[in-house]
This record gives structure tokens, sequence and C-alpha cells, in this order.
């Protein structure tokens, strides 16, 4: 996997998008994806994610700013010359034609001759365990059959570079994690760049070398997985990638990596600084439930602990979530594995909570 | 305690199971006469207004009834004739007495027209033998010279072979005059002479013209049909309603706003000509004529080829195209390969529709077509109010119904396959 993104396969640079000439869908994006990368856009709807697909497909223009592709910039070249594999949501597999012609579309324009062009189908179709079905209407295939022939046709013709805009959404929950995976290992054994536009966090998280996250037309945070589950830079990241606490407040001090935050109701406690920066700044300190531990004996040294009453208990099967009314408010979540011998907390029980300042991150109260 | 759920449940729905199809028998069948009481007032006004005209009109081009009504002694009399020879005595003396009887009772006019539209020149023997026969008051030691006397045609063989061929029920003659044949006075089936050969030339007119038109429309309707499926809902909306809103106003006014646009001293003209295209002498003919009806008819229907191919463009989505410009083929490419091929049972739609219709109009061609611009229709018209050959019309009426039927099925055929609906 090439991580040098000086060398990137994919820019973006200072790309701008308007459709009505007032306001911008993109604003100023600025983004290297490098060569074997599987970069994925994450953000919810109307936050510039698949314009930005689109442009780099070519079928949206950038209003401004230059896209370039292993080097050339691409503004001016139209989509059908630009070597891009696609697959869209509803697959958009040709219904009039067997699966076996879908694949040798592309070919055919290529105008590759009948014996390679069978071969390479082959190929394809084996990639995606479907070869027995080259014969078959795609009406005649399930959602998830359709959906394997749709990546099979997009990677048909190797390409260096292949788009994904949200190729999951149409199937269940079970389907659609066996096929990240099959997602994952193809662009692993085939070391294509792939491009996925998904609302999906989870997805996101499962497949992706790094993720963009989208909102109001803008980049939020560009990173691997665990970094922007662990360390989301500002609050719209901490609120969007996975579950959440948020606890109100207004900085006291900052000494370098840690500051104190005077809590609503009045308690101070430590967090770690994000993009907090003076003192008297609102703030909002964000703690991941299952960093958040209960039980004395295993709570971190140096923990940050508070006063918590149990207002809801539920059992999830694998792990109990449970609400709590801490520091004034009454959403706070904490989580915890259903292991041999855990305690189940009653509603009503007043407990202590405990949690290493290093994951209690104090953000920008937005 | 499992078990005792399942007999409880189990045992009377299994004793009851006929009586539980019985009741369902009942209630559907209640279903059945509510359905059919709704649809009752519709279907009699079909079956009276509709389908008792059109058995009517299949009845009259076959119906020979005028030799049969009112000559019914010659009939009887001719039912043992060989045709080969001049008839015996009984059958000249039948005549007389029918036509006898046929001029007391005013009927006879009835006989001389019918044989007239077979044989020209008959009428008048018809109506001076009703005259002179009735005139003869004590019966004629032979009715064969009387007649003879009369007329000398009653001497020779076709009048008889005539009468002959009319006295059966049924007769071929209106669809043999619809295809431009006749039979001859010596009882062979031949065509007509080549300067009343008019219904075959019609009907090819009729045929060629319509599938201009429909090409017409189609070449027109095909762009306007994908441009507004490509649109956003709320402006595709808005652009069927401009499509339909020609429907709001009479075709009468439609045609009649053609003729003032297309006339020699009409407004196309007077632009050709006052921007110096064409001399004031050479103003172009555009009405009156096939290329009026072509026009006209062209701008009426072109709406019923735009819904169907819009209805089925609609369903296609854009991603289809995208998909197929993404694998690298050109836009071009992409809409002969994909999205044309998936507009074929709405092509299909259409131009069955719009042919249809076409081979059927009547009033386009009457106001604008002129004498090279009638249709088939305009024939059939012309031989229900003015000749009132209603048989000769009825015939016309019936191909032009069958072949209108035989292109329906084909309509539902690709309709049903394609899961086509107007809109």
């Amino acid at each position: 996997m090439a991580k040098d993104h000086n060398d990137a396969f994919v820019e973006f640079d200072r790309v701008q998008k308007t459709y009505d000439g007032e306001s911008l869908v993109v604003k100023d994006l600025n983004l290297k994806i490098g060569q074997g990368e599987f970069l994925t856009m994450l953000g919810p709807s109307g936050s510039g994610k698949t314009t930005c697909l689109m442009m780099l497909a070519g079928f949206e223009t950038a209003t401004q700013g230059d896209i370039r592709l292993d080097g050339r910039p691409i503004n001016s070249v139209p989509p059908h010359k630009r070597g891009i594999g696609m697959v869209f949501q509803n697959y958009a597999l040709f219904p009039h034609m067997t699966v076996g012609e879908n694949l040798s579309f592309p070919l055919e324009v290529r105008s590759i001759d009948k014996s390679e062009r069978e071969s390479k189908i082959k190929r394809a179709l084996d990639m995606v365990q479907m070869g027995e079905f080259a014969n078959r209407r795609p009406s005649q295939l399930s959602g998830g059959q359709q959906q394997r022939i749709a990546l099979a046709r997009a990677l048909v013709f190797d390409p260096e570079l292949v788009l994904m805009d949200e190729p999951l959404g149409a199937l269940d929950k079970q389907l659609r994690e066996h096929m990240q995976f099959e997602i994952k290992h193809l662009h692993d054994s085939l070391g294509i760049t792939v491009v996925y536009v998904t609302h999906d966090q989870g997805e996101a998280l499962t497949m992706s070398d790094r993720i963009a996250v989208f909102n109001d037309g803008r980049i939020q945070q560009l990173a691997p997985p665990a970094t922007l589950y662990e360390s989301p830079d500002n609050s719209f990241v901490a609120q969007f990638i996975g579950e959440n606490n948020k606890l109100l407040g207004t900085v006291e001090a900052i000494d370098g990596e840690t500051a104190l935050i005077r809590l609503d109701n009045g308690e101070v406690i430590r967090a770690t600084a994000v993009n907090v920066t003076s003192k008297g700044q609102k703030t909002l300190i964000s703690i991941r439930p299952e960093r958040v531990e209960y039980r004395e004996e295993l709570m971190p040294p140096g923990a940050q602990t508070l006063d918590a009453e149990v207002l809801e208990f539920i059992y999830m099967g694998d792990i109990f979530r449970t609400r709590l009314k801490v520091a004034g408010s009454d959403e706070f979540i904490i989580k915890s594995r259903n292991t041999q011998g855990q305690t189940r907390l009653e509603p009503g029980q007043m407990i202590k909570i405990g949690w290493d300042p290093k994951d209690a991150r104090a953000l920008d109260a937005q | 305690m499992c078990a005792d759920v399942t007999v409880a449940t189990g045992g009377p729905a299994l004793a009851g199971s006929s009586s539980l199809k019985a009741n369902l028998r009942r209630a559907e069948a209640k279903k059945r006469r509510t359905a059919f009481m709704l649809t009752l007032p519709l279907l009699a006004f079909i079956t009276v207004m509709f389908l008792v005209p059109l058995i009517g009109m299949v009845w009259l081009s076959v119906a020979n009834t005028a030799v049969r009504d009112y000559m019914p002694k010659t009939v009887a009399a001719m039912a043992t004739w060989n045709g080969k020879e001049l008839p015996p005595e009984k059958v000249y003396a039948a005549v007389g007495e029918d036509l006898t009887v046929a001029y007391k009772a005013r009927t006879f006019g009835r006989i001389a027209k019918r044989l007239n539209q077979e044989m020209p020149g008959v009428m008048g023997v018809i109506n001076k033998t009703s005259f002179r026969s009735s005139k003869v008051t004590t019966p004629p030691a032979s009715w064969k010279d009387e007649l003879i006397k009369i007329d000398p045609k009653w001497g020779q063989m076709p009048i008889w072979n005539l009468l002959k061929r009319q006295s059966s029920m049924f007769t071929a003659d209106y669809y043999l005059a619809a295809v431009d044949m006749q039979v001859s006075p010596t009882g062979h089936i031949e065509r007509v002479p080549s300067y009343e050969r008019i219904y075959i030339k019609l009907f090819i007119r009729t045929a060629w013209m319509s599938a201009l038109v429909t090409a017409l429309t189609l070449a027109l309707g095909y762009p306007l049909a994908y441009w507004i499926s490509r649109m956003p809902p709320s402006r595709a909306n808005l652009m069927m309603i401009a499509v339909l809103l020609p429907f709001w106003t009479s075709l009468l006014v439609r045609i009649t706003a053609w003729i003032v646009l297309l006339q020699s001293q009409g407004v196309v003209n007077s632009l050709l000509v006052g921007s110096g295209m064409v001399s004031e002498a050479a103003r172009p003919q555009l009405i009156n004529n096939a290329l009026g009806t072509v026009i006209v008819m062209t701008q009426v229907l072109l709406p019923f080829m735009v819904l169907p191919l819009y209805s089925v463009m609609r369903s296609i989505p854009d991603t289809y195209m995208r998909a197929a410009i993404s694998m690298g083929a050109h836009p071009w490419r992409a809409f002969w390969r994909v999205f044309a091929p998936l507009t074929v049972a709405g092509v299909g739609a259409g131009v069955l529709l719009v042919f249809i219709l076409s081979i059927g109009y009547y009033i386009t061609p009457e106001l604008v077509g002129g004498q090279s611009g009638q249709f088939i229709s305009n024939r059939i018209a012309y031989n229900v109010q003015q000749s009132l050959n209603w048989g000769l019309a009825a015939a016309l009426g019936t191909i032009l119904t069958v072949v209108t039927l035989i292109l329906f099925l084909l309509y539902g055929m690709i309709t049903g396959k394609g899961k086509v609906s107007l809109a």
C-alpha cells in the first residue's frame, strides 16, 4: 500500500463546486489519494461527498480548481476517456444484456478481440465467485449477486482507479457486512485505488485505509479509521463516528496537552485539549462509552472520576448499555461487555464512574 | 399444553373445511356481483352504441336483401333453374308478377338500385318493366314474350345471371368492389376497368401516409420525450402538460389554425415571400393536398407518440448511461447500445398507437387533404352520404376495422410484454 501522499495518484487541488452560483456544495477541497489506497468519503447526505466522486468520474465539472489523475489534470477530459471503473448504488446493470454481455461491454468499447474478451470476463467473474452466471439476465439474480456482477464489470477492464457510490446501500445488513470483506480483499489482491462513498460509518471504519469525513462541503478530518475514532479533531467528527458522550463546560486553564474544564454543574475535571485554545472558552468534552469504567478496581491509575445515577439498564446480548445521569446530563451512556460475573446495574443506583483523562477530549462547542 | 392447542384449533377447521370453501365462494360471488353492477351502465352503453352498430355494419357488408325481400316468387322459381340458357316460362311469369306487386308497393326502386350497383343501366330496365307489367290486366299467354317486348335485355343472359346471383342471401360483391374487383356478366371474378380502380390505391395511400405520419411523430417525439424524461420531476410534469395542451383545444379549431397558417395567402407563405425566399408567383401549395394532411396529422398525433415514449424513458435511471460512459463508451455509443434498446417497448407502443389512429383518420384529411390527401375513411363517408352505397361503405369499414384489430392485438402483445403504461 502506497502511503506516500506527496506523490498522489488522485489529487483535488483547491476544488470548488456550486450548482446555483450562490452557495458552494464543495468548499476549497484539497485531497491527495495515494496509489493503491482505499479512501472513503464519509458524511451525511448533502455534505458534498457524492459531488466530489462525480467530479472525479467526470459527470460533474468543478467550478474552480484542478483535479489531477496520475499527475495530469483531467478537468477537460470527458468521462468516457478517464478509464475509471465505477460501481453504482443501484448496480446499473444493463437489463437487456446477459451478465456476460454486461461484462463484455467495456471490453468491446476498447476493441479487445473476442478470445481475450472471454478470458478477461471469465477471470473477472471468477474473482467474484460468479463464474456460473455468465448467461443469466441481471433480473434473475439476487441483490447480492447483482452487486458482485457490478463489481466485476467495473474491474473487468483493469482500471487503476475504481469509484464506488454507496455500492452496498441496497443490501441487507448481513450481506452488506459480507460484501465489505469481499471488496476489501479484492482491493488488497488487485492493488487498485478505490474511492468509496458511504454514509455508513461502520462500513467506512471496516474497509478504509483512510477516511475523509465530509460536512458542509469541507473535509472535517482525514485520517486512518483508528485515529478518526479515538482522536477526533472536532465535535462533528466525534459525534458522527461512533457513539459519543457529551459534557458541556468552560475552559478553566490549559497546560500543554491537558485542560481543566469546569462543567455546567460546577465540577472541574481534567481533559485532553484538542481544539480549545483560551481560558473561558465554551467546550464540549467527548468520551467514548466503552472507555468509561464503573468498577473501581478496574479504573486506570489517575482516573478522572464523577458521581453518577443509573437511569436505565438495557440488555443487548453481547453488551450492556447503561444510561446515567452525570453532571447534569441524563444522556450519558456506558457500555460494558457481557462477561462472566459482570454486574447488572439497577436504575436508581448511585455509582462512581471514571476514565483516563486522555480519553476525554475537549473539543469545540460547535 | 401444546397438544391441547393443536387439537383445539385444528379440529373444527378440518371438519368445517367444505363449508369454509362454500363461504369463500359466497363471498367471492358477492364481490363479482358488485363489480358487475358497477360496470353494467358502461357495458350497456357499449353494447347499444358500439357493438350493435358494429354488427350491423358487418351484416350490411354481406347482406343481400333487396331481391329476396321484394321478388320472392322469382327467387323461388329460379331455385331450380340451371343458369346455362334463358330461364323457363315460370321464371318469366314470376318476374312479371313480382314486379307488378313491387310497382304497386313502390318497392321496385330498391330492387332497381341494388341491381344497378352491380350492372349499370339495369335500373331503367327494372323501372320500365315494373311500370309496364303492372298495366297488364289479364295474365298474358307468355310472360317471356311480354317481357322481351318491354325490354329486349330480358332475352339475354346477363340480366338473368345477375338476378340469380342476387337471389342468394349473402353476397361478396361489396368486398370485391372494395378491392376494385367485380363479377363479370359471365360470372367470373375480374378487376374493374382501370379508370374505376380507386380503393386499392386509397388503401395503399392511407397506409403509406399513416406510416409517414408515424415516422415523423417518432422523429419529433423521441428527442422530446428523452429531453423531458431527463428533467427533474416538477419540470417534467410541467412539460408534459405542455405536450398535452393541444388536447384542451378542439380538433376543428386546431385544424382551422393550420389552414390560416398554411394556405397560399397564409402566414407561412407570406413569411416565405416576404423574406424573399420564394417569389410571389411560386407560393408553395402547403394545404389541401397530401402535404397538408401529413403536416396537420403529425401535429395532432404527436402527443400519442410522446406519452408512451416518456413513460418508458422515465423508468430508465440516469445511472445506466453513466455506467456505460464510465466504462469508456462515447455518449452516442452508450445511447445506442444501452438507452435505445431499453426504449424499444415504448417505440413499439407509440408507433402502433399513432399508426392505428392514422389509418382511421377522417376529419383532418377531409378538411385539409384536398384531392391527393384523401384517406379511405373519406371514401367511406362518401359512400354513406353521397352515393348511398351502404353495403360498400360497410365492406370498406369492416376491412379497416379488421386491419385495426390485428394491429391492436400486436400493440397489446408489445405493451403486455414490455409492461408499458400510458403515463
